[in-house]
């Protein structure tokens, strides 16, 4: 217990302190997932629209599949895009592995399924409803995705909240394809498994405490904004 | 600027519609001609719903010929419009729920504002321009879904029991905007079970009763001498009609 | 959402991972494989500024086990390699994989273990000995298991003291394949001895009930080298900035640098390199 108040405390001191390092650790793992998540978010809306409205062969496995990725472990991820990126790779070229942009790519490849498959249920329970008065108008297709995509985006924002808190929350990716180096790729998750390697619980926690207060606080003001939208549209 | 030659007389042709096993439509076949106000009755149950989704084009029938006069070209503005029994609105205002039928009708950018407000100025909601269209009453988003399908100024309007839910004075408000669509030149069908309202709204009948097109007469013929024994029996009302 | 926003979400998105990847890519820098003992004492955070400051090229550490650094090394991920496994190294400069290898300084283990000592080790001087005691005991061990450099000397240890470890090991063996700290803080918690490097013994926080309880046997030295990832392997490793740390590193300014290093007012590096 008593560790936990010291944490506690400890996260306190560190941001009333405005110490510089935990500063710079926070805004990269802010920039990082928020990268990843807008790049995720993207690319999956319109996969998983697409999903939604079509017939073709396969598409229920397609689904089984998207739904089964929602749950790629991180680690694997992680290990995955290295072996990508490696000087020994295919893309070793670009220079890559060990900056932030590989996080950005690992994270964004770990959310792309959960936002996709989420969107895909959401998109498709609304198709079930609109598809007749969508189709009388003359939207099919792509029209249709996008236009149900719009109408419930507010819907939609807890798929992306919820690849959001997968990759703030995700430590084993990042670790693996940034290397944890010290003002350059560490990230907040990072710098806790480091911490509590080192034996320093408290500072651990206290990192903690901070990193689940700011997911808390995103995930507030989304929540504060859907509530606005849903009784201002209906 | 070329007219495009009429999409009716529209004909089906032994149309059935098989759905799980059970046959819904068994094998129609009739004739939608210009001018008359066709009105699909019959009991619950009896496929009018599935018979004008046939129609409108949103179900492909299991076998028989649905033949258009002429046909729609892909890219072409639709020339046919329908009103469901439950108004789908978009979350938006009535305004942009009428301007986004236009704009799927690719109707140009710079006219779109314009012509809906007309629609909604001729269905009597001006007024609710900008409000959400969601949190409208439920007659109040019958008429907006009026609005939007008169907005494109539709050769044929299919109506799938427009007024099942709503009170008498929203009923009788939307059954006038009907008229007036009709008035200006649009070939109306709806489907209804109520009797009222099938001979005030109809020029010609067409009763389905299990799938099948039992008997077609011009309204007053059809309730003044039914022919058929279903018919009789639906107008008597010992079939179930509510 | 009309086709036009779209874009313009896309843009933006691609606009903010540009700006995530490093703007130090202008900066002059290496990347070098080291081991998490090394730079869990903090000896890092203590040199590389020195040596940015001399020269103004950063270094990028990254931090695995030795058997990870090495093969990061061998797939050119990193430009320089620093680690404690004497033999591996050498064997793989031997096959082409690495250049210029420097020895540059050591440290020594210690073996930890619980106070209560149930395996009645404390004040010995011979590591040998006190691996026989713990084994006879079967008093409960933590191992690395990790293929690190300290894995591989406790290896050689358990070797040179006659036991046949793979044979001998039973539940009192408990292989956890992880760093030093988290094997730190398993046997803290399952008050069970364990071989650690002393640099991270005095940086480690979560000590329980767990001491030193032999330390000083010569045998228990832990040698350091450097190494440049061959340039003939890997044509885009940066050999110039790479020399440059490696020299820098065995310079009379860096060994001072690396002897200056202290924790409580010990010394954690002991400086070797030839020369130096």
């Amino acid at each position: 217990m008593g560790v936990i108040v010291d944490a506690f405390g400890g996260a306190l001191g560190l941001l009333v302190g405005l110490d510089a390092t935990l500063l710079g650790i926070v805004a990269l793992s802010l920039q990082v997932s928020l990268s990843a998540v807008a790049i995720a978010t993207a690319l999956a809306l319109p996969l998983g629209a697409a999903i939604a409205v079509s017939r073709f062969r396969g598409r229920q496995t397609l689904i089984v599949i998207l739904n089964a990725l929602m749950g790629l472990p991180p680690v694997v991820v992680g290990l995955l895009v290295y072996l990508l990126l490696s000087r020994a790779g295919p893309l070793g070229e670009l220079g890559l592995l060990f900056t932030p942009s590989a996080m950005v790519i690992a994270q964004t490849v770990l959310i792309l399924p959960i936002i996709a498959a989420l969107t895909r249920q959401a998109v498709e329970d609304a198709w079930r409803e609109y598809h007749d008065q969508l189709r009388s108008l003359g939207a099919g297709g792509w029209t249709a995705a996008l236009t149900l995509v719009w109408d419930i985006r507010f819907s939609l924002l807890t798929a992306v909240l919820a690849g959001l808190g997968r990759a703030a929350a995700e430590v084993g990716a990042v670790m693996i394809v940034g290397g944890n180096i010290d003002g350059v790729t560490r990230v907040m998750t990072t710098a806790i498994a480091l911490e509590t390697s080192k034996g320093d619980l408290p500072l651990a926690l206290g990192l903690g405490v901070i990193l689940v207060t700011l997911v808390l606080l995103l995930n507030a003001a989304a929540y504060t904004l859907k509530e606005a939208a849903q009784r201002r549209y209906g | 600027m070329r007219a495009p030659s009429s999409l009716l007389p529209l004909r089906l042709e032994e149309v059935a519609f098989v759905a799980a096993g059970k046959p819904i439509i068994d094998r129609v076949s009739l004739t939608l001609e210009r001018g008359p106000r066709t009105i699909i009755l019959g009991p619950n149950g009896a496929g009018k719903s599935v018979l004008i989704r046939l129609c409108h084009g949103l179900l492909a029938p299991s076998s028989g010929r649905i033949v258009w006069a002429a046909g729609e070209r892909p890219g072409e503005r639709r020339r046919q419009a329908m009103v469901f029994q439950r108004p789908v609105m978009l979350r938006r205002s009535a305004l942009a729920n009428v301007e986004y039928g236009l704009k799927v009708a690719r109707i140009p950018w710079a006219e779109r504002e314009a012509q809906a407000r007309a629609a909604l100025e001729s269905v009597g909601l001006a007024e609710l321009a900008a409000r959400p269209a969601r949190v409208l009453s439920g007659g109040e988003q019958q008429r907006l879904a009026l609005a939007r399908a008169w907005a494109l100024r539709p050769e044929v309007l299919f109506l799938d029991e427009p007024t099942a839910n709503l009170d008498p004075s929203a009923s009788a408000e939307v059954e006038r905007i009907i008229q007036t669509i009709r008035a200006t030149g649009t070939k109306i069908v709806m489907t209804t079970h109520n009797l009222g309202q099938a001979r005030r709204l109809g020029d010609e009948i067409f009763f389905l009763h299990q799938g099948r097109l039992v008997e077609r007469a011009p309204v007053d013929q059809f309730f003044n001498q039914p022919a058929s024994p279903e018919a009789q029996a639906f107008i008597k009302g010992e079939l179930p009609w509510t | 959402m009309d086709l036009r926003r779209r874009v313009l979400l896309a843009a933006a998105a691609a606009a903010s991972v540009l700006a995530a990847a490093p703007v130090a890519a202008q900066e002059k820098f290496i990347t070098v494989a080291s081991t998490t003992s090394t730079e869990n004492s903090g000896l890092f955070k203590h040199l590389l500024p020195i040596f940015q400051q001399r020269t103004g090229i950063q270094v990028r550490v990254v931090a695995v086990g030795t058997g990870q650094a090495l093969d990061m090394g061998k797939r050119g991920d990193a430009d320089v390699v620093f680690v404690h496994d004497e033999a591996k190294e050498i064997a793989l400069v031997k096959e082409g994989w690495f250049v210029g290898r420097k020895e540059v300084m050591y440290n020594d283990f210690v073996l930890i273990g619980p106070k209560a000592d149930p395996a009645k080790l404390a004040g010995g001087k011979d590591v040998l000995a006190a691996l026989q005691k713990i084994a006879g005991a079967t008093a409960p061990f933590v191992s690395r298991a990790d293929k690190s450099g300290t894995h591989a000397a406790e290896l050689r240890y358990w070797k040179a003291a006659g036991i046949d470890i793979a044979a001998r090991k039973g539940p009192w063996y408990r292989e956890t394949g992880s760093g030093m700290g988290p094997a730190l803080n398993t046997a803290a918690a399952m008050g069970a001895y364990i071989l650690a490097d002393r640099g991270t013994w005095l940086s480690f926080k979560n000590r329980g009930e767990l001491a030193i309880l032999v330390e000083g046997d010569r045998k228990l030295f832990n040698q350091y080298g450097i190494m440049l990832v061959n340039p003939a392997k890997h044509a885009h490793v940066k050999k110039d900035l790479g020399n440059a740390f490696i020299g820098w590193v065995v310079s009379p300014e860096g060994q001072s640098a690396i002897a200056g290093y202290k924790i409580g007012g010990e010394q954690l590096f002991f400086p070797n390199a030839q020369g130096g």
